[in-house]
């Protein structure tokens, strides 16, 4: 089962470059939806099966992948942007930072003093790279919904994290999965917050007018 | 002794066949009934036909370049194990003569390009240059992988090391490396969506506009090494991408050349199904393969 949990890490990591070399917002979305399912199946594989277990699984996977894309891309249809246009680095600059950083991440990882068996599986060094892509879409994105999305994933690599405790405390998973729901609609409040603020000016009903005048 | 001889026979004769295949399986997608698959040969044999026109004003350079190409590009295809049998030339550190062989091979296809001094073949060998330079590292990471996998520096030990059960055992990393490799592929190939190499127009050519002042014998060379260079190229993806072994010699042989059939009709289906991409996304392209093959040695490597 380690093996295939590996293997659904490696897939997390790839769709963390994936994100960083896409300016389509729409196709981001759709990315951190499908990480967000990788990682409602990821619990699963690793502990035995209980119904609670199971719960947990279909609870996060609703959340991270069905709801929250739901609503950033109903925000960004309302917002009629398709596209970041005007990131504060390239798209390639950053995609070469995430490849640096998912490799410092595995350096980084063999440093740390874990538990043996932790040592071999992909989870540690699979966590600190997402939390750093999601720093650097959060820093190097200049549209709100961007960093919104950059804001998932860097929770995202924290939940990874937070997988490794569940063994110890099998508490961690629901508290993980509450957690995920909170920041799910706070990730909204920011949303509606940064787009009203942003984009209350372009009202493209109002630009219309402008233009027959 | 006999793996040698049918080894020489297929790099020789069926490299041409694959453009065939190529050709026709885009004809079918576009409901076209298509060129025969010898076409490539008679095109070969109508070329070679023909007598040579040399402009006053290029010198030995420019005759020299298909020659140097074709040359390079064969000694490659010594290097490089068919099928699962070992290559006929192979030593220790071959990977690298096999890599920079192709390096050669460009020098001199540029710069003949360059001894025109037609304004648009040195765009074109610009393009090619830049191009690949992005594509190098690519390739060798791949190698390198390949290489810490069966820890061994030999091409003929490492591409022959896959086996399914060692493919299964290292999964995610090697789908990233074929990945990488069947971009790879397509760039130095000139294949869509990197370069179209059917069409004519100067401006947006990349490997075409480069030889577009050779003509006879020496443009049939030409298009008999960029065939080598698919055929070598693609026997290289093969015996990473489908390590079938039964052990026996001819069956072996048979899996082999249905492979690069099957290969061919990929790369069809590739050509068929995508445009070619706009000049500025082909470095993100490449350098998107090249995370791709670091990403799955860093795997490897850990």
């Amino acid at each position: 089962m380690n093996a295939i949990a590996d293997q659904l890490l490696v897939l997390v990591m790839l769709i963390n470059l994936v994100m960083l070399g896409s300016s389509r917002l729409i196709f981001c979305i759709r990315a951190v939806a499908i990480q967000g399912v990788i990682l409602g199946i990821l619990p699963g594989l690793i502990h035995p099966f209980s119904g609670h277990l199971a719960a947990i699984t279909a609870g996060i996977i609703l959340a991270k992948g069905v709801v929250i894309p739901t609503l950033i891309i109903g925000a960004v249809k309302k917002a009629h942007i398709r596209r970041e246009v005007e990131p504060y680095l390239g798209f390639v600059p950053t995609l070469l930072l995430g490849a640096l950083f998912t490799a410092l991440s595995f350096v980084f990882a063999d440093k740390l003093p874990l538990a043996p068996e932790h040592r071999d599986l992909l989870f540690v060094p699979a966590s600190i790279a997402t939390l750093l892509t999601g720093f650097l879409l959060l820093t190097t994105r200049s549209k709100a919904i961007s960093q919104v999305i950059g804001y998932l994933v860097l929770e995202n690599g924290i939940f990874i994290f937070g997988m490794l405790l569940t063994e110890a405390l099998p508490t961690m998973v629901e508290a993980g999965a509450l957690l995920d729901l909170l920041v799910g609609i706070f990730v909204m409040g920011i949303v509606i917050n940064h787009i009203s603020r942003e984009f209350s000016s372009i009202d493209t009903s109002r630009l219309r007018a402008l233009k027959e005048e | 002794m006999t793996d040698i001889i049918i080894h020489c026979a297929l790099t020789l004769l069926f490299p041409p066949l694959l453009l065939g295949i190529i050709g026709k399986t885009k004809a079918a997608f576009a409901g076209r009934v298509g060129a025969p698959f010898l076409q490539p040969y008679y095109d070969l044999i109508k070329l070679v036909r023909k007598g040579s026109v040399f402009s006053e004003t290029t010198t030995w350079v420019f005759r020299a370049g298909p020659v140097v190409t074709l040359s390079a590009t064969l000694v490659a295809a010594l290097l490089i194990p068919l099928g699962r049998h070992a290559a006929p030339v192979s030593f220790n550190g071959d990977l690298i003569l096999f890599a920079y062989l192709f390096g050669l091979a460009r020098f001199f296809t540029t710069i003949a390009a360059l001894d025109t001094g037609s304004s648009f073949e040195g765009m074109g060998a610009a393009r090619e240059v830049t191009f690949s330079c992005l594509a190098e590292p690519t390739l060798f990471i791949a190698l390198i992988t390949l290489a810490r996998t069966s820890g061994s520096l030999s091409l003929s030990t490492i591409l022959t090391h896959t086996t399914p059960a060692g493919w299964l055992a290292t999964g995610a990393s090697m789908l990233l490396l074929i990945g990488a490799l069947f971009i790879i592929l397509l760039a130095e190939n000139c294949r869509i969506p990197f370069d179209d190499p059917t069409t004519h127009l100067e401006l947006t050519m990349i490997h075409e506009v480069m030889v577009l002042d050779h003509s006879g014998p020496a443009f049939g060379m030409i298009l008999y090494g960029a065939a080598l260079k698919l055929f070598v190229l693609g026997a290289l993806f093969a015996n990473v991408a489908i390590p079938l072994a039964t052990g026996n010699a001819l069956v072996d042989w048979v899996i082999f050349v249905v492979t690069m059939a099957a290969l061919a009709v990929a790369i069809g289906v590739v050509e068929s199904v995508m445009a070619r991409l706009r000049l500025v996304r082909i470095p993100q392209l490449l350098v998107g393969s090249t995370i791709l093959a670091a990403f799955s040695m860093l795997l490897v490597l850990r």
